[in-house]
C-alpha cells in the first residue's frame, strides 16, 4: 500500500477520482500475499499490482465499474474448470480482490 | 475533513502500526433472522492506544473485530475472519478484512565498508529500514552510504545495547566489521536480543578464531547456533554486489523456514506461506 500513497496523492490532486483494488484472500499457490494493493485512476491509470500479472487487466476494468457505479466489491480470480471464470491465474491458485472507490473512505 | 485514508496515509508514513478492517462481503445465508447487515466497504481503523476511526456499523462487531485486530498486529498477518451481524464468532453474515500495517522490518549493518553500502542498496530494495554503524567517523559518513536510512558512528555493541528492544524476529543484523575487537563485543550484545537473523562476515578461518573468543565470552552452543558465519548462501558471490544478494537471500530463506536449493530441484508450490492464508473465502 505504502508504494501507492505518492502516485494516488497525485491523481487526487489532479481531481481525478481512484479506485483501491487489494488481495484479500489467496487459495493455493498465488504471487502476492493478502493486503498486496493497486490504484486505478478514473483515466485507467495504475499503480502497484494484486498478481504477477495475470489478472491486472481484469481489476482495471473492475475497478472503472466500480468507480462508474460507485459500488464496491469482491472480484474472484482463479483457475477453475467453470466458464465462469474467465480471467486465470495461470499458476492454479485462487485469489480473492476487493475493489472500491477511494473517496468512500 | 480528515478521512480515513488520509490517517492510514499518515500512519505508513511515519511508520505507525495499524490495523484496518474492512466489510467485503456479506451474507444472509444461513443466519437465523433477517437483520440489517454492514455495508458493504464498512472500515473501522484501529490505532496504538486503542484509537479508532470509523465504524463497520454495529459497536458489538466493532468491538469484537477490534479485539481480533490485536492479534494480528502481534502476528502481522492480515486475513479474512467472519463474524454474525453483532459480532457473533460462531456465525459468518459478515466477511472482514482486517490488513495489518506495520513500520518496516529493520536491518543493522555493523562495519561501513564497500560490501556494506552493496548490501544496504538490496536491503533497501527488500524494504529494510537500514541502519549503518561503525565506530570511525572518517567511514561511516552519510556520503559513503546515502541510500542508508540511517548512519551511526558509535561502537557497535553500544550502539546494539541501545536499540536491543526494538529489534524483534523479523529484523536482521549483518556483522561485516570482521576484526574482533570490533565483532566480538556486538555478537555476545546481539545474542541478548530477540534479533531473528544475525550474520558475521569473515572466512572459516577467522569465524573459527572468533568462535574462541565468543566462548570465552560465556556464549554457549545453543547461542552460537544462532550466528550464520560465514555470512551468506553459497552461491559463488565474488563481489560486493552479489555477496549483498548472497546475505539478503539467507535471511529470506532462514526467516521462511526455506533451505535455499534452485526451486526445480523441488515440488510443490513455489508460494509456501506460514499459516493458513485466505481461510473460508
Amino acid at each position: 500500500m505504502k508504494e501507492l500513497l505518492d502516485e494516488i496523492a497525485r491523481w487526487q490532486a489532479a481531481g481525478r477520482r481512484v479506485a483501491l483494488a487489494r488481495v484479500v484472500a489467496v487459495n493455493g499457490s498465488g504471487p502476492r500475499d493478502p493486503g498486496a494493493a493497486m490504484g486505478v485512476s478514473e483515466d485507467g491509470e495504475v499503480a502497484g499490482s494484486v498478481s504477477g500479472g495475470c489478472v491486472e487487466g481484469a481489476v482495471v476494468a473492475e475497478a472503472l465499474e466500480v468507480l462508474a457505479s460507485g459500488e464496491p466489491r469482491l472480484c474472484t480470480f482463479g483457475y477453475s474448470d467453470d466458464e465462469a471464470f474467465s480471467v486465470g491465474l495461470t499458476c492454479g491458485g485462487i485469489i480473492r480482490v476487493f475493489v472500491e472507490p477511494l473517496d468512500q473512505w | 475533513m480528515v478521512g480515513l485514508f488520509d490517517v492510514l496515509r499518515e500512519c505508513l508514513r511515519s511508520g505507525e502500526p495499524a490495523a484496518l478492517a474492512t466489510v467485503v462481503e456479506t451474507s444472509l445465508d444461513g443466519a437465523p433472522i433477517a437483520e440489517p447487515l454492514p455495508a458493504l466497504g464498512a472500515k473501522i481503523l484501529s490505532r496504538r492506544d486503542n484509537a479508532t476511526i470509523g465504524s463497520l456499523g454495529n459497536p458489538d462487531l466493532d468491538k469484537a473485530v477490534l479485539r481480533d485486530a490485536l492479534g494480528a498486529l502481534e502476528t502481522g498477518r492480515s486475513a479474512t475472519s467472519h463474524y454474525g451481524g453483532h459480532g457473533e464468532r460462531e456465525r459468518s453474515e459478515v466477511t472482514v478484512f482486517l490488513q495489518v500495517f506495520l513500520p518496516p522490518d529493520r536491518m543493522v549493518v555493523l562495519g561501513a565498508v564497500d560490501f556494506t553500502a552493496a548490501l544496504v542498496k538490496v536491503a533497501k530494495v527488500l524494504g529494510y529500514r537500514v541502519t549503518v554503524c561503525d565506530a570511525r567517523p572518517t567511514f561511516a559518513t552519510p556520503e559513503r552510504f546515502p541510500d542508508a536510512d540511517e548512519v551511526v558512528v558509535d561502537w557497535p555493541h553500544r550502539y546494539l545495547a541501545k536499540v536491543a528492544p526494538v529489534l524483534g524476529p523479523r529484523d536482521a543484523l549483518c556483522v561485516l566489521t570482521h576484526d574482533h575487537k570490533f565483532d566480538v563485543p556486538a555478537i555476545v550484545t546481539a545474542l541478548r536480543t530477540s534479533v531473528g537473523y544475525i550474520g558475521a562476515m569473515g572466512s572459516r578461518h577467522t569465524h573459527a578464531g572468533r568462535v574462541e573468543r565468543l566462548r570465552a565470552e560465556g556464549v554457549d552452543e545453543v547461542q552460537l547456533a544462532r550466528v550464520m558465519a560465514p555470512i551468506g548462501i553459497d552461491l559463488g558471490a565474488n563481489t560486493p554486489e552479489e555477496t549483498a544478494v548472497s546475505i539478503c537471500a539467507e535471511i529470506i530463506a532462514l526467516r521462511t523456514g526455506t533451505p535455499a536449493t534452485s526451486l526445480r530441484s523441488g515440488s510443490g508450490p513455489i508460494h509456501r506461506r506460514s499459516g493458513v492464508w485466505g481461510e473460508g473465502l
